[in-house]
């Protein structure tokens, strides 16, 4: 007590400092956790926290028995299964083959324009794809056409949704998520490579048996990464671009609790579908954790 | 070193894959651009692939006659300068008493903001948390609502604690005060760190869409993302670009706006970019 005394008097500036700082996090962060509970209440805005009747589970079970619930988990798996087997790989690829560039120029050049929509608002993107895409004047429709083929307005096929968010998100995120491999194969020791020549190893040996090897911490590190954010999909994309035509194949867990909670009101619901979302995300993040410490010997935490 | 007949052929082919990669990462930029200058006739008749046809700025004056266009930049304009600041500040103040040992509940504090990394309360308690506090609908809710971005806290504390504490110690047997070692010795020395944490900051607020849209309802206050869903996104033109029907700019003025949305961004990219690239790597050493 005195010891806490003491150092309030004598570090009074920092702890100036750090109240605003927490009363930030208590007021914008830690206070909606508390209204987490609407989640089992039969919430009514106007009755409150404290008004509204309890409710229990009952918004959890409606939700896991009804026909959205397959609907929307299986979307948002499937989108993020999709997004490990393509984008994930895609910026590792980019990586590794702009280490074998040695025009400093060109690779210089290429870094800087792949970069580039990274920077670009997530509206300008979805933008551009949906003018593309538009079945009446879009350049894919227009090349079609003049290729003789059908013109599709893609956006309103199902079947397409998907492929075509996740283009969009390589085509967005690949440049600039290959940022960390290159550090990484930047961080290679040159002289393993220099000893492979000696012993006559081929470009193909070298790859395989010392480039791979020496980036493989990181791709762990961010496979793992990914593994704790599989229920993040990029759902503001998926609002920006998804229509009732195709909500069957882009609607999402987070892009569900959007509709239910914002646009139709159905608050105790949309917060039971989003803390269901996040209790499966935050096991998923301790896993992801666990199995990171385990192979790599470094964790989140 | 010798290259065999393999090896030369890789080469090539890498210089042409990655040509490729870097056209497609700029191909849909060139062809908004040439759209917007071109004529509605040679786009909707697909002339303009690869370089504009009949020039013409009409798409543009449609978009700068459009009073919506000047709102939503002067409110992005507005959230990003004042946003930027508060997140600055909010930030600078947090990250400063962290980064210090001898701060009594210092775990406790670095573990309460760790844990909003991994668990966060989600859309409709953060909504309905404004709306208890009567802040929807204002400019408050965008710029204090979301003023601090954990991870660029952890930045700068890590950033903070690496400046030795003798410097500090230095400036205060000059007789210098607590705050004015923060203002004259800790931030100056931090320069490239702030200035990193900073365009974050900022080019999240410029960006910034969901929240602005879920809260803002006030046409005088959204910002001009939002602005661009309804135009670009859902091509849903103003009532003065229909009423301008003269023009018949419709299929190019969505390709002017994107064009008047992006260069901002686009005309400082150049200087930004090595900041985001150095972010990137502090953040994956510390993340």
């Amino acid at each position: 007590m005195k010891r806490a005394l003491s150092s309030l008097k004598r570090d009074k500036f920092l702890y100036a400092l750090l109240v605003p700082f927490l009363l930030w996090y208590a007021v914008f962060m830690f206070k909606p956790m508390y209204g987490l509970q609407i989640a089992f209440l039969d919430y009514s805005v106007f009755k409150g926290i404290d008004g509204s009747p309890w409710a229990g589970l009952h918004h959890f079970e409606l939700f896991l028995q009804s026909d959205y619930f397959i609907r929307v988990l299986r979307n948002t798996l499937l989108i993020s299964l999709y997004s490990l087997l393509f984008a994930f790989p895609a910026p590792i690829l980019l990586a590794l083959l702009l280490n074998e560039v040695k025009n400093a120029v060109f690779k210089k050049s290429v870094q800087t324009l792949t970069y580039l929509p990274h920077f670009i608002s997530i509206v300008v993107v979805c933008g551009i794809v949906t003018n593309f895409l538009s079945p009446s004047s879009g350049l894919v429709n227009l090349v079609m056409e003049k290729l003789g083929l059908e013109k599709i307005y893609f956006l309103a096929v199902p079947e397409y949704f998907r492929t075509i968010f996740v283009s969009m998100n390589i085509w967005k995120e690949a440049g600039f998520a290959a940022i960390i491999y290159i550090a990484a194969l930047a961080g290679i020791n040159p002289e393993l490579y220099e000893a492979a020549v000696m012993d006559g190893a081929s470009k193909w040996k070298r790859t395989l048996h010392i480039t791979l090897p020496g980036i493989l911490p990181t791709i762990m590190i961010m496979l793992i990464l990914r593994i704790g954010d599989l229920l993040e999909v990029g759902y503001e994309a998926i609002i920006l671009l998804y229509q009732p035509a195709t909500y069957n194949a882009a609607d999402v867990i987070s892009t569900y609790v959007y509709r239910e909670g914002i646009l139709n009101g159905r608050h105790d619901m949309a917060t039971a579908v989003g803390l269901f979302n996040s209790l499966v995300g935050l096991v998923l993040i301790i896993a992801a954790n666990r199995l990171s410490k385990k192979y790599t010997g470094n964790g989140l935490w | 070193m010798t290259e065999s007949r393999g090896e030369k052929i890789f080469y090539a082919v890498n210089y042409v894959v990655l040509s490729i990669c870097a056209l497609a990462a700029l191909y849909p930029f060139l062809y908004v651009l040439f759209a917007s200058i071109s004529s509605p006739e040679a786009v909707v008749t697909g002339e303009v692939v690869f370089l504009p046809q009949d020039l013409t700025w009409d798409a543009y004056a449609a978009v700068f006659k459009e009073q919506a266009i000047w709102t939503g930049y002067a409110n992005t304009v507005y959230y990003t300068v004042i946003g930027t600041l508060a997140s600055m500040a909010f930030t600078i103040c947090g990250a400063y008493a962290l980064s210090k040992r001898r701060l009594l509940g210092r775990k406790l504090f670095n573990m309460l903001i760790a844990f909003t990394l991994i668990f966060q309360a989600g859309m409709i308690p953060t909504y309905l948390n404004f709306r208890s506090m009567d802040m929807l609908d204002t400019r408050l809710a965008i710029v204090l609502g979301f003023a601090i971005t954990t991870f660029n806290v952890i930045i700068l504390r890590t950033f903070f604690q690496e400046i030795p504490e003798e410097m500090e110690e230095a400036a205060r047997m000059d007789g210098a005060g607590e705050a004015s070692v923060l203002w004259r010795i800790v931030l100056p020395l931090s320069r490239a760190a702030l200035a990193t944490i900073a365009l974050f900051y900022a080019v999240a607020r410029w960006n910034g869409y969901l929240w602005a849209m879920i809260l803002l309802k006030d046409p005088d206050k959204i910002p001009l993302q939002v602005l661009l869903n309804r135009l670009v996104v859902q091509m849903k033109p103003t009532d003065t670009m229909l009423a301008d029907s003269a023009f018949t700019v419709g299929e190019t003025i969505v390709y002017a706006t994107i064009i008047v949305a992006v260069v901002p961004i686009v005309a400082v990219y150049p200087f930004i970019q090595k900041y985001f690239v150095k972010g990137v790597m502090i953040g994956s050493l510390k993340g």
